[in-house]
């Protein structure tokens, strides 16, 4: 459907999208997951039309849009500030964009009532929109997009503003209403937790590349890049030298690692050690307890030499312990 | 749509820019800087210095400051008390008391004056009900101060009674369980943290008060001369323009100090107190002496600012001395005569035309400068909502005719344009420059409450840059152009002192026709000032109600 070709843009002579390109297929959700200043806010802009990219186009169902104003994408967009209109109430700010299009009377108050609906809104419609809690905006917000039944939604970090209880909720709803309503999506946000839960497929940005690109459980299981294994906090990761025969030397001794690529002797790569452990595992690594919390079911042990881990059993500080841990190759 | 899809026009930023800034700087050009350099020109000339002006200006710029300094004390006077009453006690009626403490800094002074007269004057309503109580008021400097009193205290009520009001109480409760009693709390804690707001609404207050000119014509007369009455004896009944212009330089430098000075305390009073809720130092008295505290204070403020307001429609009811060249039996009591006397073109009367043409004329120039100022702030205001840097320091350039007093824009204007004084319009024109800097004050901050975001939500909603403008920006401007515009409407209606210099005799605004009824002998032309005076005060009330209900809760403070 939405096809994002070759796009670059420069800030402050800084490249700030360098080279991106991919798709969204009907009924997906795409999300793009990227530290503050990584450039994917701006690349929402792009597609929907309020910004202009250097070079690279935008197209969707074959259509090329680079030219099409904003007005006439027919994209919706939803704020992370929501951007209500607070001349306008709830009833009038969800119709706002139908009264954009001239639809008739009746169709935009059944449009109004149908989206009010879907966000669990009905009986707000004359509430002024100053008046509504944070995560009652954000419904109205997204009963506004709803309601022009855009043929793409975009959110812009659209919980950014709200506390985490409620911020799960309208996760889980927002969900289901992508799937019941079909349109396909692109979600921008700096957190993973929220990427990997609404995301049918995520493109994580970095110094305005895609660095790694998939679901979220092969993202997951194999990020590909030190950078991407720091950013989603998958674990510990090690800085070693290949010395041949799937060993590794690095600062917690020599580990034994499985890994896909051919690698040269002496050749500088990354590792990741998962703080979950393995029993199985052959790497053991040795070091004296200088930190234990307890977090939901176990407790997160941090070792002297640095290495963190989860342990069933409580370890006291001091304590010299022993953990097996499984080591996977990031380069 | 494929047309419109490809229709982009492209214009440069900076010729936008330009643009907005072409018109009202060439009316400030023209009207300010034009004949600002003119009044310069004249000062420096060698013939002006000389050591008899130059003697005669400082024995002019003493007495101002004098009755400015003293003006300034007893306001604070008044002022403190009042802060502390509004910041520390809930009683009944506390918010109409409050509006009304406000009600005289909206007020012209010419209203303010009639007031007095009405209650105190020879010919008021004390004097009439008390005739052997004789004592002077009109014409003494107690006049003058009072009423700078009354139109003042409300600055010191805001400014102090928002600090105060935002005072953290548990900074008390810390200070007294440390050991401090009531008196050292209010020296050591509370006196300290205030410095800062009290020294700025002085300051404020003494700048006011330094620049007055109405008030002092009107109550004090001639004989007091500051520099603004005297500026204005200067060009009117001793003509003596160098003169003039060397006491309007003198009298903007002191502004602009003062205003420097003001601007630092200011920043330095910011920072002091963080913004809390207001609500929790607000009690209802307990003790006893703060019940008669509260109950003798605020009957105090209720009658010290109520009497002279209502005073003055009072008066204008009722006949209390003989017309001019009325004999035999006078009917003394309630009458609609002043107000019928209005209508009237008499023979031998002050005017060539019925005096209600006065308001005639002051509405006509309202309306001039309204839609003078809106077409001049409107593109000032758009370009200061998102000023680049070269664009900040067009803006005090903007704001600087706030500084010059009125009577030395009406002088600016006879040295400049003494050619054109015949014509009706130079009015409308001096009062857009006084109005100017409140208009875009006015609009600046609801054109940049404006997030880009609103406009590019409603983008992306389907609407075109012109549906954008039309659904967002200009329901959200409308209520601020309505404040603008009324208070363009409310300053031109009261403006006095440039209007006394410029205007022609035979149009006359409401202020000029005031005064002129004033300085007339006989109870008829009393009479009508009274009329006049009050529907010029029920004219300026509702604009002020109608500024208070479209202004954007926040914005437009000075």
């Amino acid at each position: 459907m939405l096809e994002v070709q070759r796009i670059f843009k420069t800030y402050e002579g800084k490249p700030l999208l360098n080279d991106i390109s991919f798709s969204v297929a009907e009924g997906e959700t795409l999300c793009l997951l990227g530290a503050s200043g990584s450039g994917k806010s701006t690349l929402l802009r792009i597609i929907a039309g309020l910004e202009e990219p250097e070079s690279g186009f935008i197209s969707f169902s074959g259509r090329d849009l680079t030219a099409t104003p904003a007005h006439l994408r027919d994209f919706g967009l939803v704020f992370q500030d929501y951007a209500l209109f607070p001349h306008l109430n709830v009833n009038e700010n969800v119709a706002f964009g139908l009264k954009m299009r001239r639809l008739p009377q009746g169709e935009i108050a059944e449009r109004v009532a149908n989206s009010l609906k879907l966000v669990g809104l009905s009986g707000f419609e004359k509430r002024r929109v100053t008046e509504l809690s944070g995560g009652e905006q954000q419904r109205v917000a997204l009963a506004r997009a709803l309601a022009t039944r855009p043929r793409l939604l975009m959110f812009d970090e659209p919980l950014g503003a709200l506390d985490r209880a409620l911020r799960e909720d309208l996760l889980n709803e927002l969900r289901m209403i992508l799937h019941r309503t079909n349109i396909p999506a692109i979600y921008v946000t700096h957190d993973q937790e929220e990427a990997f839960a609404i995301a049918d497929r995520v493109l994580i940005l970095h110094e305005g590349q895609i660095v790694r690109a998939g679901t979220p459980a092969e993202v997951w299981s194999s990020p590909g890049s030190a950078f991407v294994a720091g950013f989603l906090g998958l674990g510990n990761i090690i800085t070693g030298r290949y010395i041949g025969e799937s060993e590794v030397e690095t600062r917690f001794g020599v580990l034994t690692v499985d890994c896909k690529h051919k690698h040269q002797e002496g050749e500088n790569i990354h590792l990741l050690a998962r703080p979950l452990l393995a029993e199985k595992a052959t790497n053991v690594v040795q070091g004296v307890v200088t930190d234990v919390v307890f977090q939901q079911d176990q407790f997160k042990v941090t070792l002297d030499n640095g290495l963190y881990v989860y342990l069933r059993e409580v370890a006291n500080v001091g304590e010299k312990i022993e953990v097996r841990v499984k080591v996977e190759c990031l380069t | 749509m494929e047309n419109i899809k490809k229709l982009r026009v492209f214009v440069s930023p900076w010729l936008v820019r330009i643009g907005l800034w072409l018109i009202p700087l060439s009316f400030l050009l023209v009207a300010f800087f034009y004949p600002l350099s003119r009044i310069f020109a004249l000062t420096l000339d060698p013939r002006t210095l000389t050591s008899e002006n130059l003697l005669l200006a400082s024995e002019v710029l003493l007495f101002t400051f004098y009755q400015a300094a003293l003006s300034t004390l007893l306001t604070l006077l008044l002022g403190l008390p009042s802060a502390y009453l509004f910041a520390r006690y809930d009683f009944r009626g506390k918010s109409l008391l409050r509006a009304l403490t406000a009600v005289p800094f909206m007020l012209p002074t010419v209203v303010v004056a009639a007031g007095f007269s009405a209650l105190l004057g020879p010919r008021g309503l004390i004097h009439s009900l008390f005739p052997f109580s004789s004592f002077p008021f009109i014409g003494t400097l107690w006049a003058i101060l009072i009423a700078h009193v009354f139109y003042n205290t409300t600055i010191i009520i805001r400014v102090v009674g928002n600090a105060l009001s935002s005072l953290d109480p548990k900074l008390e409760a810390a200070a007294r369980s440390l050991g401090a009693d009531s008196l050292r709390v209010w020296r050591n804690v509370i006196l300290p943290i205030l410095r800062p707001s009290i020294l700025a609404s002085s300051l404020l207050v003494f700048l006011f008060d330094f620049t007055s000119f109405g008030v002092i014509l009107l109550l004090g007369g001639s004989r007091f001369g500051t520099l603004e009455v005297e500026i204005y004896l200067r060009v009117l009944r001793l003509p003596n323009l160098p003169l003039a212009a060397l006491l309007s330089v003198i009298q903007l430098i002191c502004t602009l100090v003062i205003s420097l000075i003001y601007t630092r305390i200011v920043t330095r009073a910011t920072v002091q107190t963080a913004p809390r809720s207001a609500e929790s130092n607000i009690r209802k008295p307990k003790t006893l002496r703060e019940k008669i505290f509260t109950t003798a204070f605020a009957f105090l403020l209720s009658s010290f600012f109520l009497l002279p307001l209502s005073s003055l429609p009072l008066r204008s009811f009722f006949r209390l001395e003989a017309d001019r060249g009325q004999r035999g039996e006078v009917l003394y009591g309630f009458t609609t005569d002043y107000y019928r006397e209005l209508f009237i073109n008499r023979r031998g009367s002050v005017f060539y035309v019925p005096p209600i043409r006065a308001t005639a004329n002051s509405l006509g120039y309202a309306g001039a400068t309204v839609m003078l100022s809106l077409l001049l702030g409107f593109p000032a205001a758009l370009a200061l909502a998102k000023p680049t840097r070269l664009e900040r320091i067009l803006d005090p350039l903007i704001m600087l005719p706030l500084g010059s007093s009125a009577v030395m824009l009406g002088l600016g204007f006879i040295i400049s344009f003494g050619a054109w004084l015949t014509s009706p319009l130079l009015v409308p024109f001096a009062h857009t420059l006084v109005a100017l800097p409140f208009v875009i004050r006015t609009l600046q901050p609801a054109i940049a409450s404006i997030p880009e975001r609103l406009r590019q939500a409603a983008a992306s909603l389907g609407a075109s840059p012109l549906e954008v403008w039309k659904n967002i920006d200009l329901p959200i401007l409308r209520r601020a152009t309505l404040a603008a515009a009324t208070f363009a409407f409310t300053i031109s209606l009261g403006e006095f002192g440039a209007t006394l210099l410029i205007s022609r005799p035979e149009y006359p605004t409401i202020p000029v026709a005031i005064e002129r009824f004033l300085s007339q002998p006989g109870g008829l032309n009393y009479g009508q000032a009274m009329a006049m005076a009050t529907l010029l005060m029920l004219l300026t009330l509702a604009s002020i109600l109608l500024i208070e209900k479209f202004r954007i809760p926040g914005s437009g403070e000075f």
